[in-house]
């Protein structure tokens, strides 16, 4: 699947394009935590704009970045996901230590706000 | 339960037709006329017993297919059956609790079966180890109204 990064400040912004499977799910890790070290962000944001399908692979690509990032205080952040997405997510409790916000914009203000 | 309309598919139990399992299935739910969000449960419920057949039906380097079964149970039920002929599930009781995976290091999340309960009306898993698992799955339509 194709994925646009992003970068403001100290977060880098995911961009995930099409549908994400488990297929698709082992490139998108690889290619986020290669981007993540590449451009040395503590902050990461999971734009899903447009993710046209997720199924519960979704979850475990989530989780894997907050495990990753969290012990080294980094944020990760989930924006803009449709309402079966958001029952994916809900299933595993995921927004009870993940943020969600409806736009991209508004995750990133929160996390850029959160650095000062 | 009489079931018409019947269609059964054989695809090798590789990940790569995750995708062409979700777009058979909602290929032949589109012919009943779903709503959007119907249609997107079955394809999720579909992709998460698909990949279970694939990655847990076949480990490490086992081949083999997964059968997939539609029907139209009268009047407006679909009925999905995924089989694999794969390791089977010691303990489906504990395969289907939330959370739980056999994951060792794939960041699988262990909530597909959750998610197949969740967006279906019914399910069942029928398991033999060593002969492989079937998913039945059925899902209530609310389009077909009587006017």
């Amino acid at each position: 699947m194709d994925m646009i990064f992003n970068i403001k400040g100290n977060v880098l912004i995911a961009e995930l394009f099409g549908e994400l499977d488990h297929h698709a799910a082992g490139q998108v890790r690889t290619d986020i935590d290669q981007a993540m070290e590449a451009y040395g962000t503590a902050n990461l944001v999971f734009d899903f704009s447009k993710i046209t399908f997720m199924d519960s692979s979704g979850i475990g690509v989530i989780l894997g970045r907050y495990r990753k990032l969290e012990p080294e205080g980094g944020k990760v952040a989930i924006a803009s996901c449709s309402l079966t997405v958001r029952n994916i997510l809900n299933m595993a409790g995921i927004f009870s230590i993940i943020d969600y916000f409806d736009t991209a914009e508004e995750a990133i203000a929160y996390l850029t706000g959160k650095e000062e | 339960m009489i079931m018409e309309k019947i269609l059964k598919i054989q695809m090798d139990a590789v990940l790569e037709n995750q995708g062409l399992a979700r777009a058979l299935a909602a290929a032949y739910v589109s012919e009943m006329d779903p709503t959007v969000d119907e249609l997107t449960e079955i394809k999720t419920a579909v992709s998460e017993a698909f990949s279970n057949a694939v990655i847990h039906g076949y480990p490490g380097d086992m081949q083999g297919s997964v059968y997939m079964e539609f029907a139209v149970v009268s009047p407006a039920n679909v009925m999905i059956k995924i089989t694999d002929h794969g390791v089977g599930i010691e303990d489906i009781a504990k395969a289907m609790e939330p959370l739980f995976t056999t994951d060792t290091g794939d960041e699988r999340s262990g909530m597909g079966f959750t998610v197949m309960e969740s967006f279906t009306d019914r399910i069942k898993v029928d398991s033999r180890p060593g002969e492989g698992t079937t998913v039945t799955m059925i899902k209530k339509l609310d389009t077909y109204y009587d006017f």
